[in-house]
Order: structure tokens, then C-alpha cells, then sequence
């Protein structure tokens, strides 16, 4: 566009665009009241909760709630938790769809293509409640399907879901199944806009499949892998809530135990709401905080970054 | 160019590692689908593994004789598509003032927005505000403070900003038409492909939803389907349908088991029989919001 026909088309003053910020005013509501009201009631993680006081009524009484955090019996437990299911997901969670993504595009047959993203696709859309449900199903020790095949073959029945030692690869690997389909369609979007000349150049080269999807295609969707990962890096700490909240047994618990079922506990179903609070954002400074950091050794390391 | 034998081997190994995945990410849902109308006895017994024996529909019997279910069913579908609505108008709302580059303050309010993506006040402040707002055990509360998905509204404000041409818009301001005229008649008639992604992500999202009920409801005659789905799959409580008087323990055992198969496939139905129709949308609607990394 050139420059005087841009300035026709800003038409710069509010009063021309009113009907434009009226149709915006239900989102800036939307987002200060659902949005930002919370986060302005985070404040009752340093004041004790009274009721009919309200939040902003309510005594300050500092780091108390935190101070009882770090120092109750299941913080260590409920860190562990954390951390190991977060650092294992994204272990296991992050290479997969990449490695899913170089092997489709790899795929020179349309029809088979399509068929094996149709169907690593589809478990993305299946409920977490479902999904749960099905695991509970095959991991049965009595009907279960794994455990018919592992008697079948003359192995010991396994009370999967009610052995802490087996919670985390349970949740991580059913997760995987669950969404590495649909995650690697960010990276074959990515590699579809790789220069077909780069691969030209490297086949009159010499070089090998292997040695073209490692010296081409990899390079290829760095960036996209950087942004990826600084996300996955953001929400380590974030393990999901409803999820694990589905899966969780008194017998696992001390395995299952994370940050957010400890939250519902203690301040839904406890109303503890100062003390919840204070380990709700606890955990939001510390993925905060993860998030930052990443996205700045990125931008130091290589050329992408989140902003 | 002729391919190596090495590069021939390569591609021999993907193929048959893609099979592999394949077989191993479809064959839990077909084996439920079999499961759940064969005669439980069978299942148990792990005799059906592929191809259903003894076709036996007890399972959904028993989940259709069952009112609260399919009030659930009818009160997720009723989420679903008010909640829809909502979320459509509100993303448009949203997006398209965000697309325009004489939109004062759009940094601002797009920073303030997207921030809101990172940080949150946490389940707990959440829930007092609900509480004093009275939405709790409310309609709305499965409606209103999910209006709006920032992700899905990105997505939107990126394909307003690439796909539709400014200068149709700029040339409907010379005819004198307004904002609104402009949003109504050009733009959106120009986004049939964008508006049917934000429909079928909004929608799979509300039918799929099970925190908000969770924490938000706790009166039976509102609970969505994945409520008692949550129930039936994870709980295991089942008394009502299964009818302890009647049958035998054993009996009982494998109704209930039945009974799990069935309500997995009937929660999913619709998802499974448009999923393929709907797929290349879906994946339409990730490449869009793939455009900004």
C-alpha cells in the first residue's frame, strides 16, 4: 500500500471507529473481569481469608501461607511430582511428534499419508474423561486387555493404576498416544516450507536420505522446535490438572500427588482459600519465571524466541 | 534420480514404523467399538480382540434405560451450541478490531490479552469470583467464563489480517459503508473457511469440557454428559443400572463392564462418524494459527 493511500485508510480518530471499540468493549469486560479480577485476587495468598470481609477487607499476614507450604510434610512430595511428570513429558513428549513429522513427510504415497495422519490424529479429540476411562479399561487387573496379554504369556497380573512405581509412565505415555499426532502437524507445516533447492543440492551432492531429513529437514524446522520447546519448558510445572485428578487413587497418591490436585483439595474441597491460593501462585511464578528464562537463553543461543 | 539401496532401506523402515504407529494408536478405539457390542462374557474372558463375538447390546441398553444420562446428554448439547454461539461472537469481537491496523490501542489490548495466556490468578481466586458473582450451579457458569479462548482468537485476527484484502475493505470505506458494514458484508463472507474451524474447535472443546462442571456445579440436573461419564469410566458407580437385585454378582460384573464400552463409544459418536469429514479442517485451522510460530 502506498504511503497517501494508507493515510485515507487510517482513519486515526476514535470518534471515527467508535462502533469498533464498542464492538470490542464485552472482550476488554470479558478479560478485566475474568482475567483480571483474579489476578488481583491472587493478594489473598498474603491476607487470611475471612468471608464475609471479602479479599480485599481481609488482614494481611505476608508469607505466612507460603511458609506453611514449604514447610508441610507434602512439599517435597508434591514438588517431586511436579517435576518429575513435568520433566518426563517433556522428555518423551517433545520428541516424539518431531520424529513423527520427519517420518510422515517422508511419505511420498498420498493415500497411506493420509491415512496415518487421520489416525494419529483422532485421539486429540477423545475427552479427557474418556481417555482416562480407556486406560483404567485396559490396564484392568481383572478384564483388562494388557493384563490378559501379559497372562497370556505366562507373566504375573499388574495392578497398574493402584502402583505408584507405574503412575508416571502411565500418564506420560498415554498422553503421547494421545497427542503426538496432532502436535506434529505444526512441524509438517513446518517442513512443507523447507526450499525443495536445498534438497536438490544435497541429492547432486551425494548425500543419502538419512543425511538429507538430518543436514536439510532438521535444520530446516529449528526454529519452530525452539518456539515448541520454550513452551513445553513454560508449563513443566503446569501438569495438568484434570488429568492427573482422574487418575489419582489413594493408592497412587503418593506418586500423583501434584501441585494443582493439592490446590483442589486443600482450598475446593478444604476451603482453604489463602493457603490454596498461595501454592496456586507459587507454581504460576515458577512457570513464569521457567518461561522467561528460556525464551532468553533462546533468543542468546539462536535466532527464535518467543518475543 | 535412482535411489540407493540404503536410501530404499530407509524408506522400508519408515513405512513399517508408520504402520506401526498406526496399529497401535488405532487399535484401542476399535477395540472398545468391538468390545462394546459383544457379550461381555467374551470380553472378559479376552476372546474378543478382533472381530466382536456374540454380538450382545446390553451395555447400551442399560445406559439408554438411564434418564440422568441422557439429561447429561442433552445438557452437554446444550452447552455446546449455546456456548458456541457465545464463543463465536465474542472471538469476532474480539479479532477483528485486533486485525486493524487504525485500531488504536491494538498493541496494548493484544498484550494484555496475550499475557493473560501466561499468568492467570490461579483455581482459587477463580472460584471466588465465580461464587460472588452467584454463578454457581448457574447455566452461565459452563458458558460465560469460557467465552473466549485466546489461542482460537489469535488464529482468527492472524487469517482477518492475511486472507482478506485490505483494499476490498479500503474501497467499501470510499462506497461509505461502516465498521460494522464493512464486518458484516466483506469480511466475514470472506471467512467461511476460518469461522468453521473456531465452530468445530469451540464445539469439540465444550462437549469435551469436564473441569468447570467439576468444580462449579454441584446440582445433578445441570451436570454435563462427561460428569457422569466421569461416574461410570472412572468411579465405577453404576448401582442404578446395574441391577445388583436381579442378577448375579458375576453378572452384574460384566454388565457393568458392558456398560463402560458402550458409554465411551455413545459419548463419542459424534466425533467419530464426523471426524473424518471434519479432519482437514481441523488441520486447516492449526496450519492458520502455525503461521506465527
Amino acid at each position: 500500500m502506498s504511503g497517501s493511500r494508507a493515510k485515507k485508510y487510517r482513519f486515526h480518530s476514535f470518534r471515527r471507529n467508535w462502533d469498533l471499540y464498542l464492538l470490542f468493549s464485552p472482550v476488554i469486560i470479558y478479560f478485566v473481569v475474568f482475567h483480571y479480577v483474579p489476578m488481583y485476587g491472587v493478594q489473598i495468598a498474603f491476607k487470611d481469608f475471612i468471608a464475609n470481609k471479602g479479599i480485599t477487607g481481609s488482614p494481611w499476614v505476608g508469607f505466612k501461607h507460603f511458609e506453611r507450604f514449604f514447610d508441610s510434610f507434602y512439599f517435597w512430595r508434591i514438588m517431586k511430582n511436579t517435576l518429575g511428570i513435568g520433566l518426563y513429558e517433556l522428555i518423551v513428549g517433545f520428541p516424539i511428534p518431531i520424529l513423527l513429522a520427519l517420518m510422515i513427510h517422508e511419505i511420498r504415497s498420498g493415500k497411506f499419508r493420509r491415512f496415518v495422519q487421520t489416525v494419529t490424529y483422532m485421539p486429540h479429540f477423545l475427552s479427557t474423561v474418556v481417555m482416562v476411562g480407556m486406560i483404567m479399561m485396559f490396564l484392568s487387573p481383572v478384564s483388562g486387555l494388557i493384563n490378559l496379554a501379559i497372562t497370556a504369556l505366562g507373566g504375573e497380573t499388574i495392578s497398574f493404576m493402584t502402583e505408584p512405581g507405574w503412575f508416571k509412565s502411565i500418564f506420560v505415555w498415554s498422553g503421547v498416544w494421545q497427542t503426538m499426532g496432532w502436535s506434529s502437524i505444526i512441524y509438517l507445516a513446518a517442513l512443507a516450507g523447507v526450499d525443495p533447492q536445498l534438497h536438490d543440492a544435497a541429492k547432486v551432492d551425494g548425500a543419502t536420505r538419512l543425511e538429507r531429513i538430518w543436514h536439510v529437514n532438521i535444520p530446516g524446522i529449528a526454529p519452530t522446535m525452539v518456539v515448541l520447546l520454550i513452551l513445553n519448558v513454560g508449563s513443566i510445572m503446569g501438569v495438568g490438572f484434570e488429568k492427573v485428578f482422574l487418575m489419582q487413587n489413594a493408592l497412587n497418591m503418593e506418586a500423583s500427588d501434584v501441585i494443582a490436585t493439592n490446590v483442589y483439595r486443600s482450598g475446593i474441597l478444604g476451603a482453604q482459600y489463602s493457603y490454596s491460593a498461595a501454592v496456586g501462585l507459587f507454581n504460576s511464578v515458577i512457570n513464569f519465571i521457567l518461561l522467561l528464562t528460556v525464551n532468553r537463553i533462546a533468543r542468546k543461543v539462536s535466532s527464535s524466541s518467543l518475543w | 534420480m535412482a535411489q540407493s539401496r540404503g536410501d530404499r532401506a530407509v524408506e522400508w523402515m519408515i513405512y513399517a514404523a508408520l504402520v506401526l504407529v498406526s496399529v497401535v494408536v488405532l487399535y484401542p478405539v476399535f477395540f472398545v467399538g468391538i468390545a462394546s457390542i459383544s457379550n461381555p462374557e467374551n470380553v472378559m474372558r479376552g476372546e474378543v480382540w478382533l472381530w466382536p463375538k456374540n454380538i450382545s447390546l446390553v451395555g447400551y441398553e442399560r445406559l439408554f434405560a438411564n434418564s440422568e444420562l441422557m439429561k447429561g446428554y442433552g445438557n452437554t448439547l446444550l452447552y455446546t451450541v449455546a456456548g458456541t454461539m457465545l464463543n463465536l461472537v465474542m472471538t469476532i469481537a474480539a479479532a477483528y478490531p485486533l486485525s486493524r491496523t487504525d485500531f488504536k490501542g491494538r498493541t496494548v489490548f493484544t498484550i494484555l490479552i496475550v499475557f493473560t495466556m501466561f499468568f492467570s490468578g490461579g483455581m482459587i481466586p477463580t472460584y471466588l469470583l465465580i461464587k460472588d458473582l452467584g454463578m454457581l450451579d448457574t447455566f452461565w457458569v459452563m458458558i460465560i467464563p469460557s467465552a473466549l479462548s485466546v489461542w482460537n482468537m489469535l488464529i482468527m485476527k492472524t487469517f482477518f489480517q492475511n486472507s482478506i484484502p485490505k483494499e476490498i475493505q479500503e474501497a467499501a470505506f470510499m462506497d461509505g459503508c461502516s465498521n460494522m458494514k464493512v464486518l458484516t458484508r466483506i469480511v466475514l463472507p470472506l471467512s467461511g473457511p476460518v469461522l468453521a474451524v473456531m465452530v468445530l474447535f469451540y464445539a469439540v472443546g465444550h462437549w469435551n469440557s469436564y473441569f468447570n462442571a467439576l468444580i462449579y456445579l454441584s446440582d445433578r440436573d445441570k451436570y454435563p454428559l462427561q460428569l457422569f461419564l466421569r461416574e461410570i469410566l472412572v468411579q465405577g458407580q453404576m448401582q442404578e443400572m446395574v441391577d445388583i437385585s436381579d442378577d448375579s454378582l458375576a453378572r452384574s460384573m460384566m454388565d457393568a463392564e458392558a456398560i463402560k464400552y458402550a458409554a465411551v463409544i455413545i459419548t463419542n459418536l459424534p466425533m467419530l462418524i464426523l471426524y473424518p469429514f471434519l479432519q482437514k479442517y481441523f488441520i486447516k485451522g492449526v496450519m492458520i494459527g502455525a503461521v506465527k510460530g
